[in-house]
This record gives structure tokens, C-alpha cells and sequence, in this order.
């Protein structure tokens, strides 16, 4: 980066973020900011609270303490279609795809917020709602090939190996164009190859203008991917920076990397 | 079904259901297609809740009930014209539905059953009692027919086209409005509510949409069922009623707006074959406790070995 050069304002701003379960602390206190543009990940061991964090951000669940602010304004708490709505869409750790469904239908329902038709003009299959379910369809069927699901688009998404139906969900993300992804775990379940190709499109999406924020436990797969890390442990952030810097920092390696090389 | 398909399916329907009414010369018969499309209707609207967007209703006797009665007590007691009168009570049925769903799709599943239950039994006591209005468990008489450019549609052929005629229509919407980007929100929150939430579909906005469509739809056949039989009392909008609905949209298959109508056509043919039959079988009265008994058999029999329905079974031969 060259001198003077500013830093974009943080696109999102996770401040003091704390969830109890009960009497279990699954989040204690986080801070962090991700810039727009970026590729950043959530790292660390099982528990460490990534996707409990990823929860609270998408609105899922309502934190004890702490916001979040995207764009410099809090986001909705307990109301994930107005989380949507502020430009931030998702993908779940388990595949979450809807029953019958096929893949087009599927990822058309990620571009439900990029149509207006309302009901009446549905049932009345009005001109207004027939232009706008072919424009949302040509939006489909563009996120479908970058994915290189085109020839699967009328089968059922359910039906699909458990790498496309990845792919899927990630296309029903893609297709709101949202200004911030969260993928949770998205490399959960793929073979290196499936992984590979899964990196590629992550860094298409950013080079598109998304700003990335994933969660996973795939070291070579995080690491290799993300412009940042944060490193968490225990609902506590242990480190956060550039990979090479996370990689060398004693503690992560003493409480995570550690443990995964024993 | 692709939207050609459906409208030719639509088309050659509507033919048969012109045609059919003029051969027939039995008015028990045409009574019959009457039934099957009032309750076809009903069992659609049911479909769009239950199969489509995947929250069950146990209570949907009480927009019929309210379509009936709004409908009727508009006309008979204070001489409103029957047309003006019906669509006060479809809007009624929906408004009724949206006040409704408003609490109680706060809960969902079980829950969500037991309360459209609750609501159900609480109308029905409703119509029994505010009997100043409603003329108690002795009913309301006087309900004009409707009319159509001064011809009364007072026979049971001119109903049966009529009913026909809103039916294939409620189907026609029906059919789009699943098919859309409203019936896909709709079809992904009875997949999973958290990935529908995720993709920015306000899943409580659309139940509850969904809800007062199927509660206005419902009172359409309510009312019709009101101009049509011009006298009215609360007996048929019980409990069994509700359960009859479901039975008739799980039989048809779930999801599937011609299962419905499958469903109810199966159901009416039914009750009429054990009103014929049971007499000749048993020595007492009473065919209505029998009926539920074969519908409790039947709708476990479906369950277990053809739990798509009727439709499935469709589809599996094509």
C-alpha cells in the first residue's frame, strides 16, 4: 500500500459483541471491522463462537451486549429479511435448501428482493409482473453459470451432489448481490478439488465488488484465501491480521494451530 | 406445469364443467358438482396455506362460516344487493384472517394448529349465540339468490355453473400466484423458514398474506354456498367441517391446487355414498360420526402408503 494512500471506512463494524446461552458465554466481548472489498475470515476451534457471531451479525439471534454497525448504522436485531435488506446475505453452515425446489427456483428466491411484483399483480400475471420474473430469471441464470451450475438449473437443487447443493445455496446468496457475504464454513464437505474451485469464485465475487466475511476451520483453505483473519478462541479474539502474521502468532499456535498439529 | 399447460388444463375443464351441467337432468347430481366446487374452492385456498407455505390451519370452517354469514345476513336482513353483499364478505373473510393471524402466527406448527382450532370452535359458539344477528341455532332464512342481469341463478344447473365458474377462476390466480416470485417466497418458508428470512422474504409479512388471501377465498365459497341453499345455520361449520377440508387437501396431495379440487370431489362423492350406504348397514342414525371414522382411516391410509396424494399418483403414471 503506498503512503498516504486511506483506508476505506469499515463497511462493517462488530463492536464489543457478547452472547450468553444461559450461563454459557459463547461470545465474550469481540471487536472487529471488515473493510469494504476485503476477504475476511473468522478462524478457530470448534466452540470458539464464528458461527454464533455470524448469527448475530445476519440477525438471527439478539446479542447480550454490543452492535453492529454496516455502513456506520446498526443493523436490525432479531429480523434477518431486514438484515437482508441492508445488503448482506448468507449461507448456513448445513445446507439449507427449500424441500422441491429446483436449483433455478432456488436461487430465484435469492433474488427476491430484487423484484417488485406484489401479490395481485402475480395471480393477474400482469405485463409489470411478467417483465420482472423474466429480468429476475436472466439475474438467475447469470449467477447460475458463474457457478457453472447452468446445466443443472431444473433439476432439483435437493437432489444434487453435497458440493452443488453448496454451490447452490451460494448462488441463492449471490443472486440478492448483496454488498456482504457471509459464508459459513463454506469449504465444509468438499474434496481439495471442490475447494479450489470454491476459492476461485470467492475471489470472483470480491473482484465483482462484494466484501467477504466467511467462517471455516480449513487452514490452508482460510488462510491461502483471506486478506484477513481473526482468530477467536473461547468467544475471545486471540489475534487478528494478515494470514502470514496470524500464522506466526504464538498464540494462535499455542491455542489453535497447536492443537491441530498434535 | 409449465403456464400453457395450465391454461389448456384450465380451458378443457371449464368446457366440461359448460357442458356437463346442460346433459345432466338429476338435481341431486348437479347438487353434487355444486358441492364439489364450493368445497374445491375452500380446499384450495387450504392448499395455498398448507401445502404451499406450510402452516396448517384446523380452523378454516370459520371464513366459510363468515362468507355465509356476512353474505347472508347483508342480504336477508338489511336487503343489500347479494353481489355488493359477497364481496363485503370475502373482504370480510380476509380482514377476519389478517386480525386473526396478526397473534397467532407468532406461533408456528402444533401450536399454530391447536390456536387456528381455538378459533374456529370460538366462531362457531359465536353463530350459535348472537342469535339477534345471526338467528341462532335455528339459522337464517331469506337469503336472495343471485342474479345475473335479471335471470336468477335459482336452479341447481345455473349454481353449479356459476360455482364452476369462480372455481376455475380461484384456480386460474391460484395457479399464478404460486408459480411466481410471491408463491416461491412462499414455497421457500415452508422449506426453511431461517434460509427464506436469509434471502430477505419477510416470512411473517407473507403468512400472514397468504393467510388473508386463503380466509377471503374461503368466504367466497361461503357466500356462495349461502345464495345457493338461501338458508343458513351454524351445524355445517363445525369442527368436522375444518377436518374435512384438511382431509380433502391432504387426499388431492398437499401442494398441488388441482389435488385440492381432486380432493374435494373424492370427499363429496364420499359422504354422499356413505349417506346411502350406512343406512342400509346400520340400524341406528347418526352417519355423521361414521363419516369422520372413514375419513380417519383414510387420511392415515394416505399418510402411509400414498402421502403425496391423489396428484402423486398423477405423476407417477405420467
Amino acid at each position: 500500500m503506498t503512503a498516504g494512500a486511506r483506508l476505506p471506512a469499515p463497511l462493517l463494524e462488530v463492536q464489543g459483541l457478547a452472547k450468553d446461552f444461559g450461563g454459557l458465554a459463547a461470545v465474550r466481548g469481540v471487536d472487529f471491522a471488515v473493510r469494504a472489498g476485503q476477504i475476511k475470515a473468522l478462524i478457530g476451534p470448534n466452540g470458539a463462537g464464528k458461527t454464533t457471531i455470524f448469527n448475530l451479525i445476519a440477525g438471527a439471534l439478539a446479542p447480550t451486549r454490543g452492535r453492529v454497525l454496516f455502513e456506520g448504522i446498526p443493523l436490525p436485531v432479531r429480523r434477518p429479511h431486514a438484515v437482508a435488506a441492508r445488503g448482506i446475505a448468507r449461507t448456513f453452515q448445513l445446507v439449507r435448501l427449500f424441500g422441491e425446489m429446483s436449483v433455478l427456483e432456488t436461487v430465484l428466491v435469492g433474488c427476491h428482493r430484487r423484484g417488485r411484483a406484489g401479490w395481485a399483480a402475480c395471480a393477474l400475471r400482469t405485463r409489470a409482473a411478467r417483465q420482472d420474473e423474466a429480468e429476475l430469471r436472466l439475474r438467475a441464470q447469470t449467477v447460475l453459470a458463474l457457478l457453472g451450475l447452468g446445466a443443472r438449473a431444473d433439476q432439483p437443487a435437493a437432489a444434487l451432489p453435497y458440493g452443488e447443493q453448496r454451490l447452490v445455496e451460494l448462488g441463492r446468496a449471490l443472486a440478492a448481490e448483496p454488498k456482504l457475504l457471509l459464508l459459513d464454513e463454506p469449504g465444509a464437505g468438499l474434496g481439495r478439488d471442490e475447494q479450489a474451485r470454491l476459492a476461485a469464485i470467492i475471489r470472483t465475487i470480491r473482484d465483482a465488488g462484494a466484501t467477504v466475511l466467511l467462517v471455516d476451520h480449513h487452514m490452508d483453505f482460510v488462510l491461502g484465501l483471506s486478506d484477513e483473519v481473526v482468530v477467536l478462541s473461547y468467544g475471545e479474539k486471540l489475534a487478528e491480521g494478515r494470514p502470514e502474521a496470524v500464522r506466526t502468532d504464538p498464540a494462535v499456535i499455542g491455542a489453535y494451530l497447536g492443537d491441530e498439529a498434535a | 406445469m409449465s403456464a400453457r399447460e395450465r391454461w389448456v388444463l384450465l380451458l378443457a375443464v371449464g368446457l366440461a364443467a359448460a357442458v356437463v351441467p346442460w346433459t345432466v337432468r338429476s338435481t341431486y347430481v348437479l347438487s353434487a358438482l355444486v358441492f364439489v366446487a364450493l368445497n374445491g374452492i375452500a380446499a384450495l385456498a387450504l392448499s395455498l396455506v398448507m401445502g404451499f407455505a406450510g402452516q396448517v390451519s384446523l380452523g378454516q370452517a370459520a371464513f366459510y362460516a363468515i362468507g355465509a354469514y356476512v353474505s347472508g345476513v347483508l342480504t336477508a336482513s338489511y336487503g343489500w344487493n347479494p353481489w355488493v353483499a359477497m364481496a363485503v364478505a370475502v373482504a370480510a373473510g380476509a380482514l377476519t384472517a389478517f386480525l386473526v393471524g396478526l397473534p397467532i402466527f407468532r406461533l408456528s406448527g402444533l401450536l399454530l394448529a391447536m390456536a387456528t382450532l381455538g378459533f374456529g370452535i370460538i366462531l362457531y359458539y359465536v353463530l350459535v349465540n348472537w342469535a339477534s344477528v345471526t338467528g341462532g341455532p335455528s339459522g337464517l332464512t331469506g337469503i336472495p339468490p343471485l342474479a345475473i342481469g335479471g335471470v336468477q341463478l335459482d336452479s341447481d344447473r345455473r349454481m353449479a355453473w356459476l360455482a364452476w365458474g369462480a372455481l376455475l377462476l380461484v384456480l386460474g390466480l391460484a395457479g399464478n400466484l404460486v408459480d411466481s416470485r410471491v408463491g416461491r417466497a412462499l414455497r421457500a418458508i415452508h422449506g426453511s423458514e431461517p434460509a427464506a428470512e436469509a434471502a430477505g422474504v419477510d416470512t411473517a409479512r407473507y403468512k400472514l398474506g397468504v393467510f388473508a388471501v386463503a380466509g377471503g377465498v374461503t368466504a367466497l365459497a361461503g357466500a356462495l354456498y349461502a345464495h345457493y341453499l338461501k338458508f343458513i345455520n351454524p351445524s355445517p361449520f363445525g369442527f368436522a367441517f375444518s377436518i374435512e377440508l384438511v382431509v380433502m387437501v391432504v387426499l388431492g396431495g398437499v401442494a398441488s391446487l388441482w389435488g385440492a379440487v381432486l380432493g374435494a370431489a373424492l370427499v363429496v362423492g364420499l359422504v354422499e355414498a356413505l349417506r346411502a350406504l350406512l343406512p342400509l348397514l346400520t340400524v341406528s342414525h347418526g352417519a355423521a360420526e361414521y363419516e369422520i371414522v372413514v375419513f380417519g382411516l383414510l387420511l392415515m391410509a394416505f399418510m402411509i402408503f400414498l402421502p403425496g396424494g391423489l396428484s402423486a399418483l398423477g405423476r407417477r403414471a405420467a
